[in-house]
């Protein structure tokens, strides 16, 4: 599979601007968005490469606020979206925007395998452990004793811990960072645009509506204190990945874990190399001509 | 079947039973590639256990000098390796057959006159040739050897096929497949010798025969087309499409991706679609429901995707080894909203190729997803058919990534209604790029739910199959186009139809039969030839429900609101026999209506028995 490549003129965050996001004001969202345009803007991806997917969610509308080709699929499904994307398409670089509803509850299954299969895209969570679009119930992230309007005397189910889940399952780029800090976002984003396979934020983004402070207690700003993953800690040793995850909330923030590993992408190129090597070159025509010759 | 010394036989229905480890099905593959190669028709049906290894399976092929339209409602020779084989099968074995079982497991009733019988010891004339024990592989090509004794088929020719086929199986493997074949072959039937002799059939085939299963032309068909993408997950009787299509497309620079669920694959096909590349997913029964999320995307995105639905027994996980055509309601009205889509159906294993390559075309001409309806029976039946002309029916997709100019909107409301989505990649002159999305949205793929706006939209979705309607070809009618009867059907059952269509002509009643080939739209004309007859049957796989008429009378009841339509329906999981056909019609002719199931009782048996 092949795409012509096209050299755009160089662009600002203007042109990426779409449509005025209808987030709440204050809404964490809205600095994740701003380090997208600035990620895009410094690295002048070309403007018609650009590519974000999203599933359903108030995070996952997303695309309709960047200028650039985007997909608004289905509650939970935009990894396995994405992934036909990556597959089909080696030259573009997909980034796939959710909530944690999307990443850990409907589509949890999903994001297992992509990660295991090390498809190449990057998946930014914007976890406010909240369901907002709906407003206020309870997420797979929110905190036991969280009061929602579907647990009214508090969440009573345990909340999934993203970290574990995602070193567990098999991805090779996994990050955490905080909306408040957005030079720490824009740090891990491109970090995560820059590897190869596939790469995990969760990305703690306030939802000022119906979760507000969530996540005060690791905001500088409001008191809190942000803690960055220690400088002598070892990305490619899952066992102190895990020890990072296990701290108790707010945890700390940077890269838990980076490894390298043969992506699905390249796996799939060399079956193909290695069958078309077999080949020699011949057309689908003589390649059909051949096999149904063995039929007859 | 006439084996009357000195005159040849038109068609035989041969019954291979055993059990699944025995290889029988080999014997059957054999010989409907021999038949193909011989200028002869050939259609097999098989049953396989849902088990995972082992239990009673059984093969069968009808072989014959004319157009084999079905795989023959009574059997002419029954081949029982075992004891239950031979109980189980016994009764489908007509009056006047011939029982070949082997002596050595099987003891039949003495005192039967209805059949002949001949026991051969199989198992110890197998050993005695190759060596091992009775329970060792090698019987069913001892089996081969002594059925193309009996019909004195071109034993140097299938020779070459085993050659061919083992060769790559080792010296060990290659000389007991031979030795079998050889003893079977050289086993005296006495004055059974000769009598059963194919009348010589005239070449008609110009191009080469191929023998393949639905399966396998359904993979082939994709490729051809152009689908260098496709997604699916395991499910029986889908996964050898798949299966073949993880294996070829990779030779075609091609990725097939077996996903981690139902909704995964069908996500994926949706995502490479997006991405320029039109791709396929495929799945049986309960996968459809799952996909149906996605199916009610690709609607409402405008997306191209083919799905193909192997239908099987439903509900739920249901008969997964039998056959049924109970999905044409979720085929045509899956997803919440309304919904329109492209379905249909092929009637044949050769169509399963060509409704394919067309079912890539029409999800391209009019970017809405399309369901290939195919069935248990047609993915597992082989049949021979010519080889497809490949430097015709060879096409290379490309993606279209020009660049678009400032006119160009997603979701234009054109006159067709038809509009196609720019992969990314495509650069947009204007400097302004869409969404492609599942909310109603407005000509640029803006989220819009403006009454207007949607009543537009819900329009134009809508108007491009309204317009794929008109241009589909008028169905023809098979027999004179008016009479006392017509028999409707669609899908894997057009076969036993026109059998039994040729079977009461030729008893002077005045039944004719029309193919419904595309399920959704329907084609034009359906209703001026329904005029032409006095008596409407649906003739479908599928149970008669609430009101008396099964899936697709329904459908042509909505559509054509001819209260005459009624249905000929069985729920029993196998393949309609012409017998049974032409029962059910004579029946509800003469207003003598009997519960189906009373009926079935008396010709089925549990002849089939092992599913679950």
């Amino acid at each position: 599979m092949s795409a012509e490549t096209t050299i755009a003129p160089k662009y600002t965050r203007k042109d990426l601007t779409a449509d005025h996001p209808t987030w709440c004001p204050g809404c964490g969202d809205f600095s994740i968005l701003s380090v997208y345009f600035k990620l895009m803007e410094k690295r002048q991806v070309p403007h018609e490469k650009i590519t974000s997917v999203a599933g359903i969610g108030c995070s996952s509308r997303f695309p309709y606020f960047v200028n650039a080709h985007g997909v608004h699929f289905l509650h939970g499904r935009a990894i396995p979206f994405a992934t036909g994307i990556s597959l089909a398409r080696p030259d573009l670089h997909v980034f796939v925007f959710g909530g944690d509803g999307d990443a850990f509850s409907i589509g949890g299954n999903h994001i297992d395998h992509a990660a295991r299969k090390n498809v190449k895209m990057t998946y930014v969570i914007m976890d406010n452990e909240v369901y907002g679009l709906t407003k206020k119930q309870t997420s797979p992230t929110s905190p036991v004793g969280f009061k929602s309007k579907t647990d009214p005397t508090g969440a009573v189910d345990h909340p999934i811990n993203p970290m574990k889940k995602l070193i567990a399952a098999g991805a090779t780029f996994v990050a955490r960072t905080h909306s408040h800090l957005p030079n720490h976002v824009l740090e891990m984003m491109e970090l995560a645009l820059d590897h190869d396979g596939f790469s995990v934020i969760e990305c703690l983004s306030e939802c000022t509506e119906f979760y507000p402070g969530a996540f005060d207690s690791a905001n500088p700003r409001k008191g809190g204190q942000f803690q960055a993953v220690p400088a002598d800690h070892d990305p490619t040793d899952e066992l102190a990945a895990y020890r990072l995850a296990m701290a108790p909330p707010p945890g700390y923030f940077g890269v838990f874990y980076r490894v390298q590993r043969p992506t699905k992408n390249a796996r799939e190129a060399q079956l193909i190399a290695e069958a078309q090597a077999k080949t020699a070159g011949a057309s689908a025509r003589e390649l059909l001509q051949k096999t149904f010759q063995k039929f007859s | 079947m006439n084996e009357t010394p000195g005159r040849p036989v038109a068609d035989a229905v041969i019954r291979f039973a055993g059990n699944s480890q025995d290889g029988i099905q080999a014997i059957g593959g054999f010989l409907a590639r021999l038949a193909g190669r011989t200028d002869k028709d050939v259609m097999t049906y098989m049953t396989i256990p849902a088990t995972i290894s082992g239990g009673p399976s059984i093969y069968q092929v009808r072989l014959g000098t004319g157009e084999v339209l079905s795989a023959g409602d009574d059997v002419d020779i029954l081949v029982a390796f075992y004891q239950h084989s031979y109980q189980n099968h016994i009764g489908t074995l007509r009056d006047g057959g011939l029982l070949i079982y082997d002596s050595d497991n099987v003891q039949p009733d003495p005192n039967e006159k209805r059949y002949r019988a001949v026991g051969v010891p199989i198992s110890s004339l197998t050993v005695e040739a190759i060596g091992g024990t009775g329970k060792d592989k090698g019987k069913n090509m001892f089996v081969l050897g002594l059925v193309a004794r009996l019909f004195d088929l071109d034993d140097a020719k299938l020779e070459g096929m085993l050659n061919a086929y083992y060769r790559g199986k080792g010296d060990d493997v290659m000389r007991k497949v031979i030795g079998a074949f050889h003893a079977g072959h050289a086993y005296n039937f006495g004055q059974l010798d000769a009598q059963f002799q194919f009348a010589p059939s005239a070449p008609t085939a110009v191009r080469t025969r191929v023998v393949m299963d639905g399966n396998q032309a359904i993979a082939y068909g994709a490729i051809a087309a152009g689908i260098r993408f496709g997604a699916g997950y395991p499910i029986t009787p889908w996964s050898t499409i798949m299966e073949i299509l993880r294996t070829e497309l990779p030779k075609y620079g091609g990725i097939f991706v077996q996903a981690e669920d139902e909704l995964a694959a069908i996500a994926m096909a949706c995502g490479a679609s997006y991405a320029g590349h039109l791709a396929l997913t495929g799945t049986s029964g309960p996968g459809i429901s799952l996909k149906s999320e996605a199916l009610g995307w690709a609607v409402m995105a405008e997306m191209p995707l083919v799905i193909v639905d192997v239908q099987r027994g439903g509900p739920s996980t249901g008969l997964p080894t039998n056959v049924e055509q109970s999905d044409l309601n979720i085929a045509c009205f899956t997803a919440h909203g309304d919904a329109p889509r492209i379905v249909l159906a092929p009637a044949n294993v050769e169509d399963c190729f060509y409704a394919t390559f067309e079912a890539v075309n029409l999800a391209r001409e009019y970017s809405c997803p399309v369901l290939l309806l195919t069935d248990q029976a047609l993915a597992t039946r082989v049949e021979a058919f010519e080889m497809p002309d490949f430097s015709r029916c060879t096409q290379d997709l490309t993606p279209n990534l020009e660049a678009r100019g400032p006119d160009y909107k997603p979701y234009a409301n054109t006159a067709d209604g038809i509009a196609h989505h720019a992969p990314p990649g495509t650069r947009m002159v204007d400097g302004k790029y869409p969404v492609v999305t599942g909310l109603e949205h407005d000509e640029s793929g803006h989220p819009a739910s403006r009454p207007a706006n949607h009543v537009m939209m819900v329009a134009k979705r809508r108007r491009k199959l309204q317009l794929l309607a008109q241009r589909l070809p008028k169905p023809t009618v098979y027999g004179p186009a008016e009479g006392h009867v017509l028999l409707i059907g669609w899908g894997s059952t057009q076969g036993p139809i026109r059998e039994a269509v040729d079977k009461a002509r030729a008893a002077g009643e005045s039944v004719s039969a029309l193919h419904v080939r595309y399920l959704m739209p329907l084609p034009p004309g359906i209703g001026e030839i329904m005029e032409g007859f006095h008596n409407i049957f649906v003739v479908e796989l599928n149970d008669e429900g609430l009101y008396g008429y099964g899936q697709l009378a329904a459908v042509l009841r909505g559509r054509y609101g001819n209260a005459r339509i009624r249905g000929i329906n069985k729920t029993d999981g196998l393949p309609f026999k012409v017998r049974e056909i032409l029962d059910q019609m004579h029946r509800k002719l003469t207003g003598r209506e009997v519960e189906p199931s009373e009926t079935l009782l008396a010709t089925t048996g549990d002849e089939e028995g092992g599913a679950g």
